[in-house]
């Protein structure tokens, strides 16, 4: 079998914008998907806020009053946690969806086809950090100042769960194109992992043979980083480290299973 | 000078149908889901070899399923072929269908620039050519309203404008210029001769032997995945017709 060959010519025309033409993209595409998120709704803000609140008020009622979970400032502990599993939930349960919602792009046009996942990896983004004031309002709430150290821990962490929520999405995305019943198992696979991870308990609570279990779920590390900087304002550069790990983990499937059926996708999308 | 160049080209879907059945069925049956993927092919394009010089109108022309919208995505770089060469020299903009990558909740003019950027220029590229490319849509006192409120002709117009205020240097066309009212298609046929003055690379693919035969130079007949026959439109056309004719009248026994 022999690869064609687009010759170099059409290379070297682009070549020269290659990198403003990217990120233009990438802009556009987000803008897209944010305009047409909104365009209809009259709250939308407060919609992408609402969700994670009426879940923390839900949890908060169940484990905290009802089960009396044993943790300090529980309300805190969840907000600091769920905020930012919303961001990754939602990425990934629309993962398997979003080159198939853009098939007539696909079919149609040649272009960087993950710029799609990308964008919507990185629309879901800027939510969560739109809602990083409401995280800040609850722990004021709660008696809990923000922290300097905030100024550098969020940008840090931010691009470490980008990469993971993107390196996932993207392996979803692909293979959902031939294996299409992987969207429901993603939704599945998303009940079982917010129930692995750390978010409505503390890993310190659980028994040392499930501390196993918790320590090989590629997120956990993830939003026990974010709590710490949320709730005490530090993190362990150890924590921090393995969250990068994963990154380097999720986008290596990511891209090789990209790079494998990309050339695919205008055919059976 | 070459700006497309077919060389042995062959093109093959596997059914993919059968992966599509799911996860768990084309698992337990692995073994036959992998000598499916290799024996049931469907072969669409079949060493097929043709060359297109720079300013030529070469229009593509055959029976549904002949392979010509896979050949335009073989142009396009959209899919890759299994065998052979595939070799493009300039910039190629689609043409796109009616509606193709648009985006209805956004306004005609935002439009234009995510059409313009997909389409590979940067957005300043874009915005620099804003004016005329709403000018020449005709569309500008409703350019900032959300594309849904458009009518099928006005956006028919704003498609066209995009694809032909970005310079592009090959112009793929499929199925396109049937659509809108006659003032809209006088004014494509108008730009497509000014692209033809200006020595824009242009392939057609059309059921409408009247377009193939005022804008074409040259004609390639495909059927089956295979080229029939290549040359002048009025040599080749008739061939065309009578061959169809001819299948068609020999059908029609059977089918009664």
């Amino acid at each position: 079998m022999q690869a064609p060959s687009i010759s170099a010519a059409q290379e070297t025309i682009t070549r020269d914008v290659y990198w403003e033409h990217l990120w233009d993209l990438v802009v556009i595409l987000t803008q897209k998907e944010m305009k047409s998120r909104y365009k209809n709704s009259a709250l939308g803000y407060v919609w992408s806020v609402a969700n994670p609140l009426l879940f923390a008020v839900i949890y908060y009622i169940v484990f905290g009053q009802i089960m009396k979970v044993p943790i300090d400032n529980y309300a805190a502990f969840l907000i600091a946690g769920l905020m930012p599993w919303q961001w990754l939930a939602n990425s990934v349960i629309a993962a398997p969806h979003v080159f198939l919602a853009n098939a007539t792009l696909i079919k149609k046009v040649r272009f960087p086809r993950h710029v799609l996942v990308v964008s919507y990896v990185l629309n879901e983004g800027i939510h969560f950090m739109l809602s990083i004031p409401v995280i800040g309002g609850v722990l004021l709430a709660n008696g809990i100042r923000p922290s300097w150290s905030w100024l550098f821990g969020i940008p840090i962490l931010l691009v470490a769960q980008f990469l993971i929520v993107y390196g996932i999405a993207i392996t979803l995305a692909s293979l959902n194109l031939f294996f299409r019943d992987l969207e429901r198992l993603t939704a599945l696979f998303i009940t079982v992992l917010f129930f692995l991870t750390p978010i409505t308990y503390s890993s310190a609570m659980a028994p040392d043979s499930y501390r196993t279990v918790l320590f090989a779920n590629p997120v956990a590390p993830l939003i026990a980083s974010w709590r710490e900087l949320f709730l005490h304002g530090q993190f362990s550069w150890l924590v921090i480290g393995s969250c990068y790990l994963s990154a380097l983990g999720t986008l290596l499937a990511g891209t090789f299973v990209y790079w494998r059926m990309s050339p695919k996708f205008a055919e059976v999308v | 000078m070459t700006s497309i160049c077919f060389e042995h080209v062959s093109k093959w879907y596997p059914r993919y149908q059968s992966l599509s059945y799911g996860i768990k069925s084309s698992l337990l049956n692995l073994p036959a889901t992998i000598r499916s993927l290799k024996r049931e092919r469907i072969t669409v394009l079949n060493e097929v070899s043709f060359r297109i010089r720079r300013g030529e109108t070469v229009g593509l022309i055959g029976p549904n399923g002949a392979g010509k919208s896979t050949t335009l995505a073989l142009m396009a770089g959209i899919v890759e072929a299994e065998g052979g060469r595939v070799s493009v020299t300039g910039r190629v903009s689609p043409l796109l269908e009616l509606g193709a990558g648009f985006h209805f909740d956004l306004s005609g003019a935002e439009n234009i620039v995510l059409h313009g950027v997909l389409l590979g220029l940067t957005r300043r590229e874009v915005l620099s050519r804003m004016d005329a490319i709403i000018a020449f849509s005709e569309l500008e006192p409703s350019i900032h309203q959300p594309l849904r409120t458009y009518s099928s002709g006005m956006i028919a117009r704003l498609g066209f404008a995009i694809a032909s205020c970005l310079d592009p240097e090959i112009l793929l066309i499929d199925e396109i210029l049937s659509v809108g009212d006659l003032a809209f298609q006088l004014k494509c046929n108008a730009k497509i001769d000014e692209f033809k003055r200006k020595r824009i690379t242009m392939v057609l693919v059309s059921h409408s032997m009247d377009h193939v035969r005022r804008l074409c130079d040259r004609v390639i007949w495909l059927e089956k995945g295979r080229i029939v026959g290549e040359g002048e439109p009025d040599t080749l056309i008739p061939a065309y017709e009578a061959s169809t004719r001819a299948r068609h009248a020999e059908n029609r026994p059977s089918a009664a």
